[in-house]
């Protein structure tokens, strides 16, 4: 409270003495000239899913930057209210679109969590969630492989069928409960062993392509990671499944775990610098913007800033690439009305919009309808939907009502978060049996 | 300061949900877009009833606890910052437009909605609300009506308080009153209506508003003219007029301007030009095509280098993201951007935007000039940072000479962005001793307890004053 400026302190200008012209650093890690940047104009209000449901200044890009800037004037405190604020934002980056001044908000609420956790650190342990989920499952992609065995078997025995019936389903936590109804039967371990390490299109001159195959979606989604690789063989390109790659760290940066997606963005720069790829291409949203702003978590160290500069230039999401190679040929038509639901983080992450709205459209048979606000956030937000259920779900049932007055019989996405969650969604608004979600590079490999 | 006692008074009137008082909900109402003010609140409260203002507003002047009404705190002349603290009156839940009249042209709506909403609304009907303050996708038209917003359609249909029929607002007292209503004609007493608008929060508390409408025009088309100097764009202005020609819109920006929007939205401006109009005309085709034809031959004729008339609407949408775009994109180019609204009768046009020029260069700042030329409302815009307080004294000199030379010029210090605090210091410059004295007497009878918004509109009195010599 005593830092706090009070009214009546004769000051209607804010006191500028505490701001120096370079931010000190020592007690805050946010950038002043970036925070400054923010000249509160309130463009992003309206872009912004968390404002939208709750209408307070609070819970906006724009009231989220003013508190980053009471902690950085050391008016406010690094506290758990101060976390709540900055956890309830998604993270989709709407904001930085809407924005005409160009704040890099993505990054600033990056800070401002890393500061959260480095406060935690300091003072108490971290939770046991996030020691589990980052530190040895996430670095680790023997783990990863592991549990995706696990959650093989468990739905080849009908776990999932016994859990719905005997209510098994009711002593879950709610989030996971309901998001597991909406997963989809994974690969089994035979048929993720038949991977071949390399996919030659057998052309002369092929451009060769580091796969980034992701974690979450390796195993929850591997036959979209294969169906990617085929269109990309297709495509005229030998495709390479890099096996030393790990977790991108995004999960991890989002969450303030700064250190850790450091140290996952090095053992990616090296796994890659070795195969000697052309590109590297992946086809999860949220991936690809984090590995594509790999220079910009290494300030302090020229030398990987380098190489993670060489890596950034080489990235492509696989819609970007599949659109400027040579048409794919379809051999088979796809009847049915299709719509697309933007990647937060691959629209306004990457900027990659046209790409596969494109693609989609060069399916033949395909009616493409576009929908309202196709670009604002699912609510699936990487792990939101479990940190925040309820307003993941508020967020989710408003954006269902636009998904059904497309009447599409296909709703496309290109991130697996979106895609769980769109796939709940048409649980949730009782659409099944009507409406299908799917990853566009499935509904691509299936008009092959 | 809010007791517990006074606390629990009034959560019981809203709820624990809509009374906020933790130090980050506070510091979050602590500021509007305006740069430099910033005042933290001791509560914010979201009232969702007239009733709810009414309890709230008496609880208040009983305890002189100050309230400042707020809707998406847009406003640049730090109309909603709690100055003195207080109760943040958050209107947002007066959202819901109840009626379209579509016998009486009216819209009656509560102070919380955005205006683009009932732009959309409104227009899905056939009809037609015009004022597009630049921020229209995300201000109330609460805070529209407190402040009298303008926008780029001033010069053809003038502003909100050509639009505002009725309303109903609640007084400090706790007094529930209505004034207008649908009527076209109506002179039963004093127009209360039009003194409530712009009263920026400073009489009453508005919590049900009756707006005026038009038939939507039937269409649009949107032309751009490219000048190698000022002075050409505006005769251009000038002799479109004098033509008898009124445009819908008649923007002006200059150089500096048009290379930093062309920078965010990627138009391919001919940034060599010294100065462009964006003129749009509306109305049935035939009208709109030998207007923008006329007004083409017109800006050929005053020398202008370009001139493109927009092909579709689509395009012409797009220059008009453009110029709405231009104060924020302005904002890139410095940490803090400060914009001002000096108006001066459109004659004067020329001879403003190179007064600002010469002023500008005086006091070596950077500042770039954009606006509604039409009406000659201009927007010059200071490229500073809030930090260097050197340079943030030069900022206030210039713009102190800047209202002196418009008001010189037959102008005025605000056209549409209101005193608030950040021009309370210059309105005698417009109004006079006696005026001033007038408008204060005014609120006292209002508000005798000097609760509402209070730190806004009248400078305190030991505060120098500029003392303008005609």
């Amino acid at each position: 409270m005593n830092n706090l400026l009070k009214p009546n302190q004769a000051t209607p200008v804010c006191d500028t003495d505490k701001m120096e012209l370079v931010s000190k650093g020592s007690l805050s890690k946010f950038d002043m000239n970036e925070i400054l940047n923010c000249m509160h104009c309130g463009f992003c209000l309206p872009a912004c899913p968390t404002y939208r449901q709750m209408g307070m200044e609070f819970a906006s890009p724009r009231g989220r930057i003013a508190l980053m800037k009471g902690v950085a004037k050391e008016e406010l405190a690094v506290d758990a209210e101060f976390e709540h604020h900055m956890n309830l934002c998604l993270g989709c980056r709407a904001c930085e679109t809407a924005c005409p001044a160009g704040v890099p908000y993505g990054s600033l609420v990056e800070t401002a969590r890393e500061m959260v956790e480095d406060q935690k650190r300091d003072s108490a342990k971290p939770s046991v969630m996030k020691t589990v989920v980052f530190d040895k499952l996430f670095k680790n992609p023997q783990r990863f492989k592991q549990l995706g065995t696990a959650l093989w078997a468990a739905q080849s025995v009908g776990l999932q069928t016994l859990a719905d019936k005997t209510g098994l389903i009711k002593v879950l936590p709610r989030p996971m409960a309901e998001m597991q109804k909406a997963v989809d039967k994974i690969a089994s371990p035979i048929a993720r062993k038949k991977r071949e390490p390399v996919m030659k299109s057998g052309q002369a001159n092929a451009l060769k392509i580091g796969f980034f195959s992701g974690c979450i979606m390796d195993v929850m989604f591997f036959e979209t990671n294969q169906a990617t690789a085929s269109l990309l063989q297709k495509a005229g390109c030998d495709v390479l499944f890099v096996q030393e790659q790990v977790c991108c760290g995004a999960l991890h940066a989002h969450a303030g775990e700064k250190d850790g997606a450091i140290e996952l963005a090095k053992r990616n720069i090296e796994a890659f610098e070795q195969a000697e790829v052309d590109f590297i291409v992946n086809n999860a949203g949220g991936c690809g913007s984090a590995l594509k702003e790999y220079h910009h978590w290494f300030h302090d160290q020229p030398e990987w800033q380098q190489r993670a500069m060489n890596f950034v230039a080489k990235m492509r999401d696989a819609n970007e690439l599949l659109a400027e190679l040579p048409p794919l040929t379809f051999s088979k038509r796809i009847e049915a009305k299709v719509t697309y639901q933007d990647s937060c983080h691959l629209a306004h992450g990457q900027g990659v919009r046209n790409q596969p709205r494109q693609l989609i459209q060069r399916i033949p048979g395909v009616e493409y309808i576009e929908m309202n606000d196709a670009d604002s956030c699912c609510g699936s937000a990487g792990i939101y939907n479990i940190t925040n259920y309820e307003m993941s779900m508020d967020i989710l049932d408003d954006k269902m009502k636009q998904v059904e007055q497309t009447k599409a019989h296909y709703i496309v996405t290109t991130n697996p978060g979106c895609l769980l969650q769109m796939k709940n969604g048409i649980i949730r608004a009782g659409l099944q049996g009507k409406m299908e979600a799917m990853h566009v590079m499935d509904l691509l490999a299936r008009a092959l | 300061m809010i007791t517990q006692e006074l606390k629990d008074q009034l959560v019981s009137i809203v709820g624990t949900r809509f009374y906020l008082d933790s130090n980050n909900e506070r510091y979050a109402y602590s500021y509007d877009a305006t740069p430099l003010y910033q005042s933290m609140p001791d509560a914010v409260i979201v009232p969702g009833t007239t009733e709810e203002v009414a309890q709230i507003l008496k609880l208040a002047n009983e305890y002189r606890i100050p309230i400042i009404p707020r809707g998406s705190g847009t406003n640049l002349a730090g109309g909603t910052v709690p100055v003195e603290g207080g109760i943040v009156l958050h209107l947002s839940r007066f959202n819901q437009i109840y009626e379209i009249d579509r016998e009486n042209f009216t819209a009656t709506l509560g102070p919380g909605v955005v205006t683009s909403e009932l732009h959309q609304a409104v227009e899905a009907q056939g009809l037609f609300y015009p004022p597009d303050p630049g921020s229209m996708h995300i201000s109330t038209m609460g805070g529209n009506m407190a402040q009298c917003a303008g926008g780029m359609r001033g010069l053809k249909y003038g502003v909100t308080k050509d639009y505002i029929m009725g309303l109903e607002y609640v007084l400090p007292s706790g007094e529930i009153l209505r004034c207008g209503g649908k009527n076209v004609k109506d002179v039963a007493g004093y127009d209360m209506t039009r003194l409530m608008v712009g009263s920026e929060g400073t009489l009453g508390i508005i919590t049900e508003m009756t707006v005026k409408l038009l038939p939507l025009p039937e269409t649009k088309r949107t032309l751009i003219a490219y000048y190698s100097n000022l002075l050409d764009a505006a005769r251009t202005v000038e002799k479109t007029i004098t033509s008898k020609i009124i445009p819908a819109t008649m923007e002006f920006m200059d150089q500096a301007t048009m290379r930093v929007v062309d920078d965010f939205v990627k138009l391919g401006l001919p940034l060599e030009m010294k100065s462009m109009l964006l003129i749009e005309q509306d109305g049935t085709e035939q009208e709109v095509d030998r207007d923008i034809e006329q007004i083409a031959e017109i800006a050929r004729a005053q020398g202008a280098k370009i001139v493109e008339v927009a092909q579709t609407p689509q395009e012409g949408e797009r220059l008009m993201v453009a110029r709405r775009s231009a104060l924020a994109a302005l904002s890139r180019l410095r940490p803090t951007t400060i914009l001002e609204d000096a108006t001066v009768p459109r004659s004067k046009l020329a001879e403003i935007v190179e007064e600002i020029e010469r002023i500008a260069d005086k006091y070596q700042l950077q500042m770039c000039t954009f606006g509604h030329a039409g009406d000659g409302n201009l927007h010059p815009t200071c490229m500073t940072d809030e930090r260097d307080t050197e340079e943030i004294k030069r900022v206030e000199q210039a713009f102190e000479e800047i209202f002196l030379a418009a008001i010189r010029m037959g102008g005025t210090i605000t056209g549409e962005h209101g005193v608030g605090m950040a021009k309370m210091d210059y309105l005698g410059l417009k109004v006079g001793e006696a005026g001033l004295d007038l408008m204060k007497r005014l609120k006292a009878a209002f508000d005798p307890n000097g609760i509402m918004n209070p730190g806004k509109m009248f400078a305190n009195s030991d505060r120098r004053r500029v003392v303008v010599k005609q």
